[in-house]
């Protein structure tokens, strides 16, 4: 009898994880509802810092993204990265400092693990990147329950860097075949010509 | 102001390689071939940011028809060395470059040849083509500064991120404003 309960009750999750799979990905993709300037629904928006020159691009995007639309902000950088967080955090400031606002709470800097370092053997890099990836997935944990609360809203924007003329990142690479990005931005001609689903949006710098 | 108009003017070089290990373009700053190359451009002064590379640099005070070089490794923030430099020579790194391009100095990148995945040079020889800037390998440094020709380059008008906020904004339906 108890192994018919279970045996139901496993059914019941699998649908139920079925579901869930099928309408995330459904929505993911699908621009969300048009709203009207009254409406202040806040996305809870994870920003990644890379490391140099990519930083910079991605806090000009910021500067001109309607920040108090954006809110709360989650900054993730690698653990090797000193100036990442410390830029995202002096941005921060001068937004407070400028908007009179206070952000306490609403902001968190964050570091995980890089699956590999500028001149790391690839070989090498297969152990770190298990490591980087278990870590990752525990920080997603740890700030899961408003995860789910948001994954309807959930979408991912991805802008490939401005050092990518000829050929996708990776990363880049992976989340265009898999179309996991909801919008994928490139900032030269020559991949929107190769990459024709991306957006082609100019330098960002 | 007699002792005023004895004063060379400072032309100074600045060279950075970022957070990077670049040992073959700190060497090839400090050989004769190049250092007679910028004394001959008219430059008086070399400094060198090394970051994590191992060769070290020889010191001069400079004067007698001798360049002064000079080198640190890390350093909180290159705008200060950038903003009084008359020459900039960097790695391929997009911060560096674009930090270069915005303050409007002449620009050689030197491509790092030793990376893995090398997709660097991609944006380096992307703007050396519109005429941004030289692009240059370790070896072949000494040849650009000599042959370079500064009033060809073409200022670099920064980009914005605009059109990206606008996408974003559309796709998560926010109105234009």
């Amino acid at each position: 009898m108890s192994s018919v309960v279970a045996i139901a009750l496993y059914m019941v999750g699998v649908v139920v994880a079925l579901v869930r799979l099928v309408y995330v990905l459904c929505q993911t993709g699908k621009p969300l509802k048009v709203r009207g300037k009254g409406d202040s629904r806040l996305f809870r928006t994870l920003i990644v810092l890379g490391s140099g020159g990519h930083t910079a691009e991605m806090l000009n995007l910021l500067a001109v993204l309607q920040k108090e639309r954006f809110a709360p902000r989650y900054y993730i950088a690698a653990a090797t990265d000193n100036m990442s967080l410390e830029k995202a955090r002096s941005f921060e400031n001068s937004l407070a400092s400028e908007t009179g606002h206070k952000l306490v709470g609403t902001l968190q800097f964050m570091q995980i693990y890089r699956s590999r370092e500028v001149g790391q053997s690839y070989i090498t890099s297969v152990w770190t990147t298990l490591v980087a990836m278990a870590h990752s997935l525990w920080l997603m944990i740890r700030v899961r329950p408003e995860v789910i609360i948001a994954i309807q809203w959930s979408s991912i924007f991805y802008v490939e860097s401005i050092a990518r003329v000829q050929r996708l990142s990776l990363s880049g690479l992976i989340l265009y075949k898999l179309r996991i990005a909801d919008q994928f931005f490139v900032q030269w001609p020559q991949l929107q010509r190769k990459y024709p689903r991306a957006h082609y949006v100019g330098c960002l710098m | 102001m007699g002792d005023m108009e004895d004063v060379k003017p400072r032309k100074i070089v600045f060279v950075t390689v970022g957070t990077t290990c670049f040992d073959a373009l700190v060497r090839a700053m400090d050989t004769q071939v190049v250092k007679q190359e910028l004394l001959k451009r008219g430059y008086t002064h070399l400094l060198i940011q090394m970051g994590r590379g191992s060769y070290v640099p020889t010191k001069s005070e400079g004067g007698n028809g001798s360049l002064a070089v000079d080198y640190f490794t890390f350093s909180s923030s290159i705008a200060d060395h950038l903003k009084s430099a008359s020459l900039v020579i960097s790695h391929a790194g997009s911060g560096s470059i674009f930090e270069t391009l915005r303050l409007r100095k002449p620009l050689i990148v030197v491509v790092n040849e030793d990376l893995m995945d090398n997709h660097q040079s991609e944006l380096a020889e992307e703007l050396a083509e519109r005429k941004h800037l030289y692009c240059a390998r370790p070896q072949t440094v000494n040849q650009i500064i000599a042959d370079m020709n500064l009033d060809s380059l073409v200022p670099y008008h920064p980009g914005d991120a605009t059109p990206v906020a606008k996408l974003i904004n559309r796709f998560l339906g926010f109105p234009d404003d």
